[in-house]
């Protein structure tokens, strides 16, 4: 098998160029050549990975051109058709941080082939980890060691398209992307180190950042219920009987979109819940309990809302990640918006 | 309150004429245990199976997992209010008999509960591949409400575990260890200095399938409530659940609880192991809002320094979760919650359904939306074809050759929030 092909970026102090009075320095591309830490990676890579080319480019000159100091790398790696792009590693070094990850970004959306950077956890360049994994480093260069060596295997891994680990396991920043492994100790042994610690006020790291979390402001009041389309959408499982859609009972991976039209009332013949998270018993004796058909059938008769729509959206909310509610939602409110409904009652269980 | 656990190692289990514990080999009399079973009119029929760590078995689909323990010594009986007398338990000396258990099996009730692979991919996941089972594969009585269904498999379970418990009650144990928590003034005069800590457990109480014994109360007909942890290590709590299995706790587990035993561990030597707050996991707003007021308000009361919050369940109790971690906070009680995450097939979802900054110190049990692929087994224990229908699962989970594609979910166990494992996930 032929080497992986790596191309790498580093910026002028790392060249050995110089510091701050040489960060004006414009692209410049050294095939067949391995520079500063390119050495390291070389040490590492053994016989499996070649660094055919070393990109050298100036902190200021690419925070302050970073439009044209972009399309010129580019350039500049296109041409040697690399297997795998590294950048740095940057360490706490703010605008290099970002030149890599910039750079990195670049590559992977235009040329699809794997990249790898590496930055301390506080560098403004960490804005690119959702897009870009990044090797968590130490902060300054004396940790270049402790780098590559994170950086080189995880970079062959990438290279070879093998499976990534879990953030802890493989050293990178946490990109958002949840991953599975086997700690040391177990969870309860966990929890109570992390306890001492935080009673002590020492530094500990929680296991779950918390996410900013979606909270969606309700819409102005309908004004007109009498003349208004309501529609029903429920996470509460309720499909006609026997599930014809085989929405799973737990993280549905669909929606089911059902006629009600003529249906004055949900029976336990005719609807049940696909739902495993809840006590299914009271469901199934009489759906409406989740999906309230009889009751709007009645304020329809009643002349206090317009109609009900003749539609119902339905799916199953346990276990079900939000994103995959995200975006069923995105898909049908656009049929339900298309279909004149002025508003949606959502039940949830 | 002070137990001593004598731990009487099982490494076989084997049918014979006669039931009996000897050179740590548990002896099954099935004709002992199906007595036992069939005295409950509710269960029409029970078949006794034994799956050992390695053999190529699946139990499927998984309703509870109880270990055999009994009382030798002090107040009360296994399984307080639920099979023996409500006496105070926690006290004196218990035998367990280490490195076994008793599954039960049957007919589904709902679309719930998991699966235990003795061997293969899916045994790492699960702690019960790891001990001795003795599988009761329970029919109801025909035309059964499953209320009633449910009851009559939960019953059985502990009947069955409580009897071979008492196998090992004259056993001299492998070994023992003791367990000591003292009153409030007690313990501050002898850990002057040592931080206040309790547990809070929050039990599952969100219905069938998803109920929590306490003492045989329904934990959602209760009020947050104070226990000494040693009275869950004679069988105080006990589980009616098993809805997506991977976070469910068995009876096992309440027995076993390992955050008691962790805090226990460090109990007088960094902290003060105070004593264990029991809240539930109710369906209802209200409901919540009250229990977690109580719990911050009995943490308040206990003078704590901080606790542990486990979680039991997911999605609906991640909003009790937040609530008791916000609300403890706020009382001057640090806190470190343990949960597991929904973070969808490809990692890249939002993992719990509530959250709050106050929430700053999490230990997490793994991604149970993870795709697992279990290989086929030469022999099921059980209906294989639930599989397609349990929480997890999917239409076509079931392949033809015998092999399962699921979600993590479907292990009895895998992503407890009592931190049982080590499975975690980043």
């Amino acid at each position: 098998m032929s080497k992986i092909r790596v191309v790498h970026y580093i910026n002028q102090f790392f060249a050995n160029i110089g510091g701050e009075e040489k960060a004006d320095i414009k692209p410049e591309l050294h095939v067949g050549e391995v520079i500063g830490p390119g050495m390291a990676f070389k040490a590492q890579f053994k016989d499996e990975a070649e660094i055919v080319a070393t990109i050298v480019c100036g902190d200021s000159y690419f925070g302050e051109n970073t439009k044209e100091a972009t399309a010129t790398i580019m350039e500049m790696i296109k041409e040697q058709k690399p297997d795998l792009f590294i950048a740095g590693p940057a360490f706490n070094a703010g605008r290099y941080g970002f030149a890599c990850g910039n750079i990195c970004k670049a590559v992977h959306d235009e040329l699809g082939i794997p990249v790898l950077t590496g930055m301390y956890k506080e560098n403004p360049g960490t804005d690119y980890a959702k897009d870009v994994l990044m090797v968590s480093t130490k902060n300054s260069a004396a940790g270049m060691r402790d780098a590559v060596g994170k950086m080189a295997p995880l970079a062959l891994k990438l290279a070879k398209g093998e499976e990534i680990g879990a953030s802890a396991v493989e050293g990178y920043i946490p990109n958002g992307i949840r991953k599975n492994f086997f700690e040391e100790e177990r969870g309860s042994k966990r929890a109570v180190d992390m306890l001492l610690k935080k009673l002590a006020g020492k530094e500990y790291v929680t296991e779950y950042p918390m996410p900013n979390f979606d909270r969606v402001a309700p819409n102005p009041a309908v004004k007109d219920m009498a003349h208004a389309t309501i529609a029903l959408v429920t996470s509460g499982g309720i499909v006609p009987k026997g599930n014809p859609d085989h929405i799973e009972s737990s993280s549905a991976s669909h929606y089911g979109k059902y006629d009600i039209e003529g249906v004055m009332d949900l029976t336990s013949d005719t609807y049940e819940t696909a739902h495993g998270g809840y006590d299914p018993s009271y469901a199934n004796a009489d759906p409406d309990r989740v999906l309230p058909v009889d009751v709007l059938r009645d304020l329809e008769k009643e002349g206090r809302i317009g109609k009900l729509h003749r539609y119902f959206y339905t799916t199953v909310g346990n276990g079900t990640a939000v994103a995959s509610a995200k975006a069923f939602a995105e898909e049908f409110s656009k049929e339900l918006k298309a279909d004149g409904v002025d508003a949606v009652i959502l039940t949830s269980t | 309150m002070k137990l001593e656990l004598g731990y009487v190692n099982i490494h076989d289990i084997q049918f014979a004429d006669q039931s009996k514990v000897e050179g740590g080999v548990l002896y099954v009399n099935k004709e002992d245990i199906k007595n036992l079973v069939l005295e409950d009119e509710n269960i029409k029929s029970v078949e006794l199976e034994i799956a050992k760590p390695g053999d190529s078995i699946r139990i499927m689909p998984v309703k509870d997992v109880i270990e055999p323990r009994c009382k030798v010594e002090g107040p009360g009986d296994i399984f307080p209010g639920v099979i023996s007398k409500v006496d105070t338990v926690g006290s004196g000396k218990t035998n367990v008999l280490r490195g076994s258990a008793v599954v039960t099996t049957g007919k589904i009730v709902a679309f719930q509960e998991g699966i235990i692979d003795m061997s293969g991919e899916g045994a790492q996941y699960t702690p019960f591949s790891q001990t001795n089972n003795l599988v009761l594969v329970l029919e109801p009585r025909e035309g059964m409400d499953q209320h009633e269904h449910e009851k009559a498999v939960r019953m059985a379970g502990l009947k069955t575990a409580k009897f071979l418990g008492e196998l090992a009650k004259d056993v001299t144990p492998d070994e023992t260890e003791v367990f000591e928590t003292y009153g409030v003034k007690e313990g501050m005069e002898k850990m002057p200095n040592l931080p206040r800590v309790a547990y809070v457990q929050m039990l599952q109480s969100q219905g069938l399938m998803h109920d929590t014994y306490v003492y045989g109360v329904d934990a959602k007909r209760t009020l947050s409530t104070i226990m000494n942890p040693t009275e869950g290590m004679d069988g105080a709590i006990v589980s009616g659940n098993c809805v997506s299995a991977c976070d469910k706790n068995t009876t096992y587990h309440h027995l076993n609880n390992p955050v008691v035993k962790d805090l226990f561990a460090q109990h007088g030597k960094t902290l003060n192991f105070v004593g264990m707050i029991l809240t539930n996991e109710n369906v209802y707003l209200a409901d919540k809002q009250r229990s977690s007021d109580w719990t911050a308000k009995l943490c308040r009361w206990l003078d704590l320094d901080g606790a542990v919050v486990s979680q039991e369940g997911f999605g609906n109790p991640d909003t009790d979760l937040i609530m008791n971690c916000k609300k403890i906070e706020e009382q001057g009680v640090k806190t470190v919650i343990i949960t597991d995450e929904y973070a969808g097939q490809d990692g890249k979802s939002q993992s719990l359904a509530d959250a709050d900054p106050k929430a700053d110190a999490v230990v997490t049990g793994g991604n149970a939306n993870m795709v697992i692929h279990l290989p086929k087994m030469d022999k099921v224990i059980g209906y294989p074809e639930t599989a397609n229908i349990i929480a997890g699962g999917h239409e076509g989970s079931l392949n033809e050759d015998g092999s399962i594609d699921a979600e993590l979910q479907v292990i009895t166990g895998a992503t407890n929030e009592l931190g049982f494992n080590k499975l975690s996930a980043r």
